[in-house]
């Protein structure tokens, strides 16, 4: 009995965003990731005596950006509330969130999962402030407090419970990192923590409506890892099921290392976080005027570019999806097609070379120099003849390290294609003489003799001759 | 105190003409401190050194003839809630007594405009949580018609320091009548603003929804001198109001021929001092005799406002003060066993029980199954308490009463009696929670000791409060006793 077939999965996610505001939600300290400790601080976001919160409108903007992107109600009248809780990283020892008027609610994007699309709920999105952050040193014994990122805006936007699969789910993470990318509100960095996971897990047999009891997953670092806790928690409540036991609500810790989900009890108590409207803090009314100001700044996003790829431009399903998962994929893709007709041929190139040099070195399209222009060049060169396959591989390689237009390439390295039939025919003439042998054997019908002499014609050119000319040339010699 | 007895016009004339220097009233001012505070106890700082240095620097403005601000060179004590930058910041409590802060409140950078000098800070209820002093945690203020009795409060030192002529004015706040009703005990002039006309940024948050910083002065006229220079919307403070500050001064005209006064019963009904309400009626009779008409009205849920603000206030501050936690400034015990350890033993140490049982009631309150039956539904008596007020003042230009029911009480007679404590506010509570102006007068002496009267005005008229009360003033000669020192 496995419980693949047995249970059904039930996963929600909510996702923290930082969103890249010049300064802080509530006072002017920079947002910048990186600065030394507590070097990005003011009396307001120290949480100094007597200070008080004033809104960064920015943040309230790019909030609503990605609620629209996320097909979110966007509210006329928002608020915020207080969220008490002492720890060390909340110098008020509340967090200024929104409890019950959130900027956005009942939202939707659509996920594809093995060729199905799938469509997969947002209860809410809202605006909060970040905590900072603790060290924790001397074997625990002290803990060092960096209070930078206290104060840079967060949305928190919590799914609804219609993920089936851990592979939904990374999938559901995957398209809302590409949105919030194309909408440029956040960096949306996992490794940096600009994007943070935490996931709701619960099984039941199948046919159940009601829900089973749900543990809680954090400390989830990369998306993989978002699939990776999923699987071993589907793995693991499946087995206390199994086994007659029942799941203990709780909240656990996804150890990567080890591979396994480990119970953070007597950490987390049952909080009680008095949640009540922030009296240093005036109602946010968002009327008509502001919402289409902000709707007005949404770019096309990756749904709408891949099936403009697929329907425009005849791109297979799967390449358009990949292309427009990154934005500045989709942006360098498009750029291409300034310099070439050829979007089959762009296509190719990116999914084939370039998104294999980034895959095999870990790096992202903005970690490399080559252009759209150089790349559509590059195609336009190919199409002429004025450089072989072969050699626009070389050119390839060249344009990622130094960001070089083809054509400097191609003349700095000498790799123009040889297609005039004088210089291709005087290099014929020599290799048949000074190979009778190949000649002989070529005329005793061993056909495959031909190729040994091209490969010396291109030898002797430096790969630079016109492969289709050499042979033609070639054969029109030995039938003399 | 001849020099602070002056009117701020003659004062100024005094300087102008070099009859006196601002150096000669930091000098009286510090010197009125060294006879009178063995017994007044209004201060738990003074700045001695600086205030010179800032007297020295003002004078020299006046021998070089450069501009002079509207508070020029007028002695000035705050209370410890405001916050002065590098200058100890305590709020009466031990939890601050070592906090030294690293900015200005807004206020102080007006003062500092207006180039008043700051002489030290002063006492009050930890926390302003309180309404005779007596919950501060460096002394007991006593009030100076009378040293068995207290100054009121929470504002008990900024009242007591005026009073007794040790500076020119004074700043509190007032969260339920915390300016007002020391006002009222000491024979001094207290105005609350309407919420959101003065800044609160960098006043310690007691109740941010009802807190307000405001003048405590000798007269009306100071007041409206005080208030000028401090009033004004500030874009470091989200709930301060942005509209236009009129020229107070148009207040002083002495005229309040027509002007419509109700007078609800609720504030001299059960519980008031007969000698409190005969003094309020005489008042009365003075407004007639100038030609003001007044009307007994109702404020029929004036009985829950008390309930209702204790409930709200004891909320936000339970949030508020949840930032004293040893981490990063103030006081942290020692050796803790661990994180929740530290934060209880640094709180425990470092609040007074006023304070402990402030927190406790709004943490109470606000508990996931008691905010619907508390918080919420005072939020809901607060909307009706407001309506009161909205409805009086369709037919009335203001609201008179007295600021408090007794004259000031005796020395350590209420402290372990909160609730008798608490009903002192009752005619104060409500203006808090409607957000209105209000302003206590002298009215007379009741046995030796001052009475208040308080007018309520319409939000954002202060102009209303300040001219009846300035006309009253001129009538009479109440605001001209001082007391025996």
């Amino acid at each position: 009995m496995t419980e693949a077939t047995k249970y059904e999965t039930v996963i929600g996610l909510e996702v923290h965003v930082e969103l890249h505001t010049n300064s802080k939600i509530f006072c002017g300290c920079s947002t910048a990731f990186g600065a030394p400790p507590n070097t990005h601080t003011c009396p307001v976001c120290l949480g100094h005596p007597g200070v008080l919160p004033v809104l960064n409108r920015q943040a309230v903007d790019y909030a609503m950006k990605a609620a629209m992107a996320l097909n979110c109600e966007i509210a006329t009248e928002s608020k915020f509330d207080r969220k008490n809780y002492f720890y060390p990283d909340s110098p008020k020892a509340y967090q200024i969130s929104q409890y019950d008027k959130p900027i956005g609610e009942k939202g939707w994007i659509d996920i594809e999962v093995n060729g199905e699309t799938k469509r997969i709920g947002i209860t809410r999105l809202h605006l909060e402030e970040d905590a900072g952050k603790l060290t924790h040193v001397d074997g625990g014994y002290a803990s060092l407090v960096d209070l930078n990122r206290v104060g840079t805006p967060l949305v928190e936007i919590v799914s609804e419970p219609d993920i089936r699969t851990p592979e939904e789910a990374k999938a559901y993470l995957e398209k809302l990192k590409a949105i919030m990318q194309y909408c440029e509100v956040s960096d949306v960095k996992m490794e940096e923590g600009s994007l943070r996971c935490d996931a709701n897990i619960s099984l039941r047999p199948y046919g159940q409506e009601k829900f089973g009891t749900r543990t809680e997953l954090k400390n989830m670092n990369s998306f993989r890892g978002v699939q990776r806790g999923l699987e071993y928690e589907q793995w693991r409540q499946a087995d206390v099921l199994d086994s007659g036991g029942t799941v203990v609500q709780e909240t656990l810790r996804w150890d990567d290392a080890k591979g396994v989900t480990i119970s953070m009890r007597g950490k987390e108590e049952a909080h009680d976080y008095r949640y009540f409207p922030d009296p240093d803090l005036v109602k946010v009314f968002i009327d008509d005027e502001w919402k289409s100001r902000v709707r007005a700044t949404i770019p096309e996003l990756p749904d709408a570019r891949k099936a403009r790829y697929t329907s425009e431009l005849g791109l297979p399903s799967y390449d358009a999806g990949v292309i427009t998962s990154s934005k500045k994929l989709a942006d360098f893709f498009e750029e291409s097609l300034n310099y070439t007709k050829d979007a089959k041929a762009v296509s190719n190139w990116i999914m084939g070379d370039l998104l294999g040099y980034l895959n095999a070195n870990n790096l992202e399209i903005e970690d490399v120099k080559i252009t759209g222009q150089g790349l559509g060049e590059m195609i336009g060169l190919l199409e002429k003849g004025t450089i072989s396959s072969k050699i626009a591989k070389t050119v390839f390689k060249a344009m990622l390290e130094s960001g070089k237009l083809p054509q400097q390439i191609v003349e700095e390295q000498g790799l123009v294609q040889i297609s005039d039939e004088g210089a291709i025919k005087a290099v014929v003439d020599q290799i048949v003489t000074n190979n009778p042998q190949s000649v002989e054997d070529y005329k005793a019908g061993k056909e495959k003799a031909i190729g040994f002499l091209v490969g010396q014609v291109m030898k002797e050119t430096k790969g630079k001759a016109n492969p289709a000319l050499v042979n033609k040339l070639l054969v029109e010699r030995l039938n003399q | 105190m001849a020099a602070f007895d002056m009117r701020l016009q003659d004062l100024h004339n005094q300087l102008h003409s070099k009859e006196i220097t601002v150096t000669d009233l930091v000098d009286a001012s510090y010197r009125r401190i060294a006879e009178t505070e063995p017994a007044v106890k209004a201060f738990i700082t003074l700045d001695e050194e600086n205030a010179r240095a800032a007297a020295a620097q003002l004078d020299k403005v006046l021998h070089e003839g450069g501009e002079r601000g509207l508070l020029f060179g007028l002695p000035a004590g705050i209370k410890d809630n405001i916050v002065t930058d590098k200058l100890t910041t305590t709020c009466a409590s031990q939890f601050l007594s070592n906090y030294d802060p690293i900015y200005d409140a807004t206020v102080m950078k007006k003062l500092k405009a207006a180039q008043s000098v700051t002489i030290g800070k002063l006492n009050m209820d930890e926390f302003a949580m309180g309404g005779s002093t007596e919950n501060s945690s460096y002394a007991v203020t006593t009030n100076p018609w009378n040293k068995e009795r207290v100054p009121g409060g929470s504002s008990g030192g900024s009242a007591a320091a005026v009073a007794a002529g040790q500076v020119y004015f004074s700043l509190g706040s007032d969260t339920g009548g915390s300016i007002r009703q020391p006002a009222a005990y000491c024979g001094v002039v207290g105005l609350k603003p309407t919420y959101g006309l003065v800044s609160r940024f960098g006043l310690v948050a007691f109740a941010s929804s009802l807190d307000q910083i405001g003048p405590v002065t000798k007269n009306v006229e100071d007041s409206v001198y005080v208030l000028q220079a401090i009033a004004g919307h500030d874009p470091q403070d989200s709930t301060s109001a942005n509209v236009a500050i009129p020229d107070y001064t148009a207040a002083l005209t002495g005229d309040v021929k027509g002007l419509r006064i109700g007078v609800p019963k609720e504030y001299l009904g059960e519980g008031i001092d007969p000698k409190v309400k005969e003094a309020v009626m005489d008042a009365l009779r003075v407004y007639e005799s100038m030609g003001a008409v007044w009307e007994e009205v109702s404020m029929p849920h004036t009985e829950y406002a008390v309930a209702c603000y204790y409930l709200l206030a004891s909320s936000e501050a339970s949030s508020n003060l949840a930032r004293f936690d040893g981490v990063r400034y103030g006081i942290r015990a020692e050796n803790p066993d661990n994180l929740i350890d530290m934060y209880r033993k640094s709180r425990s140490e470092g609040f007074g029980p006023e304070v402990k049982r402030r927190i406790m009631l709004g943490t109470y309150a606000l508990s996931s199954g008691y905010y619907d039956a508390y918080y919420l539904k005072a939020q809901k008596v607060r909307t009706l308490i407001k309506q009161d007020f909205d409805q009086v003042f369709e037919k009335f230009d203001v609201i008179i009463g007295p600021t408090a029911p007794t004259t000031a009480f005796k020395l350590g007679t209420q402290v372990e009696d909160p609730l008798t404590m608490y009903l002192n506010d009752i005619c104060t509570i409500p203006v808090n929670l409607a957000g209105v102006p209000a302003i206590s007068v002298p009215c007379g002496l009741a046995d030796g000791l001052p009475v208040g009267l308080q007018i309520i005005g319409k939000a954002f008229d202060e102009t209303t409060v300040l001219r009846a009360a300035y006309a009253y003033e001129q009538q009479t000669e109440h605001h001209k006793l001082r007391p025996q020192l």
